[in-house]
């Protein structure tokens, strides 16, 4: 039985720039399947990061509609819509969007701040999820505190503060080297294989196809075509004598 | 699984919640939150100072003592002057001027942080709230600051001028002399200048925190400043 967990219909997105008139996404139809893991690849400027926004409840279509397990996003009310991103998705994005006045402990503990869980049963949980990234030692510093791959990892444990069931990643790996992307890559992989989590990504990152379900290119607004991850030749390189 | 149940709807959070994260806010970003209360200070120093300034030779020139004081004309001796009105009123701009810039900049340089609050889940209401709680606890802290410093301005100025006279005529209550204007008083004018600092903090800011608040996340966080 299939189970959509995402399907958008004719999703259109213009923005407007001056007189001008860009229309990042033209007309995009997909549907992602409970517990995939999917790769929006495409060059920049190719709308991914636009879709990736549209499934995430980030911005609003222009036209066309998202249904995000079976509901029709544009129906839902503003206090819906921040409990659909409070526990229905996690975000991670490229420049990590940590609060940086916020600790480790501190970013991970808002969304359930935002969700309305007691304060020990928070702090036990933001303990729990920053002890699986890896973080356990550093969970009282600050963001600026961190290294890059540090902070991807407070941000992935924030995005599982509510136990979502999607994963949004724009571009999670753009700023980290090799090694440490690898690291990310697998934490993700690791939650879509062991919990079951949907993960949908933005990437240009060929590790990150490697570990993919299913590879969606985007090109000028347009699904250009839809891929399994077996249709596709991938040689990701090892760096710095990792197996 | 509930995952397939109707989403929710977004709860509101206690005012203690949004009171500890804006207090830890300030906290944390005391360094930037030091210009920002400067900025009030200086505004509300300013506009103390030349209030005050202002009571303190009314109320000389109604103990009939002004002729005998080097420091006030001729022209000073009717009243107000239309210099006194214009540096009042020069006053004022400068102060809602400053201010209002001060907690636009402030805010601004905070959307992408408001994006990433509604990404996690925010209210559009309790972002403002936070906001809110902020630049009102800043504006209060500034003014009060500012007031003083403008107090203490001015009474150094008075004393270069009238000398120690000035301490038996200080107009530090209100009063109604029978021929002159009304005179507020030097405590009153500290506490509207505190209380304008606080409103002025708390417009400037909740407007522009209302407007990133009102946009969708992905736009917010956008924004380069």
């Amino acid at each position: 039985m299939s189970d959509i967990v995402v399907k958008t219909e004719d999703v259109v997105k213009e923005y407007r720039m001056g007189s001008n008139v860009l229309r990042a996404l033209d007309g995009i139809n997909i549907e992602i399947q409970r517990g995939e893991y999917i790769s929006l690849m495409g060059p920049s400027g190719s709308g991914k990061s636009t879709l990736f926004n549209m499934i995430g409840a980030l911005d609003r279509p222009t036209e066309g509609q998202v249904y995000i397990d079976g509901q029709n996003m544009s129906n839902l009310s503003q206090r819906q819509i921040a409990a659909f991103r409070c526990h229905r998705v996690g975000y991670i994005f490229q420049s990590y969007n940590l609060l940086n006045v916020r600790t480790a402990h501190g970013n991970v503990t808002l969304p359930m701040i935002f969700a309305g869980i007691p304060d020990k049963q928070r702090n036990e949980k933001a303990e729990k999820l920053l002890d699986m990234v890896g973080l356990g030692d550093r969970m009282y510093h600050l963001p600026d505190e961190l290294s890059g791959g540090q902070r991807q990892r407070v941000a992935i444990a924030r995005a599982l503060a509510n136990d979502p069931s999607i994963v949004l990643a724009d571009e999670p790996t753009a700023n980290l080297d090799t090694i440490t992307g690898r690291e990310i890559i697998d934490l993700i992989k690791q939650l879509n294989t062991q919990q079951g989590v949907t993960v949908i990504s933005a990437t240009h990152d060929l590790k990150m196809l490697d570990v993919s379900d299913r590879i969606v290119d985007i090109r000028d607004g347009l699904v250009e075509r839809i891929r399994n991850r077996d249709e596709i030749e991938i040689e990701v390189g090892e760096v710095g004598g990792h197996e | 699984m509930n995952q397939r149940a109707p989403i929710e709807e977004q709860i509101d959070l206690p005012f203690v919640e949004s009171l500890r994260i804006s207090f830890q806010s300030l906290k944390i970003r005391f360094g930037r939150s030091i210009i920002t209360t400067a900025g009030i200070t200086l505004g509300i120093a300013f506009l103390v100072s030349v209030w005050t300034n202002n009571e303190i030779e009314l109320a000389l020139q109604e103990s009939g003592r002004s002729s005998e004081i080097t420091g006030l004309d001729e022209a000073a001796e009717q009243g107000i002057s239309t210099k006194d009105i214009w540096l009042i009123i020069m006053s004022l701009i400068v102060c809602v001027v400053g201010i209002a810039n001060s907690m636009l900049m402030a805010v601004t340089e905070r959307f992408r942080e408001i994006g990433t609050m509604k990404c996690l889940g925010a209210l559009d209401g309790f972002v403002v709230r936070l906001f809110l709680l902020e630049s009102g606890f800043q504006g209060f802290a500034g003014a009060l600051i500012g007031a003083l410093i403008g107090l203490l301005g001015a009474v150094v100025l008075g004393l270069k001028n009238y000398g120690l006279d000035l301490f038996f005529y200080f107009p530090l209550l209100p009063a109604q002399p029978e021929n002159g204007p009304f005179q507020l008083g030097v405590l009153l004018l500290i506490l509207l200048g505190c209380i304008l600092g606080m409103i002025l903090a708390i417009i400037g800011s909740s407007f522009p925190a209302w407007r990133a608040a009102k946009l969708p996340p992905a736009e917010a966080m956008r924004t380069e400043v």
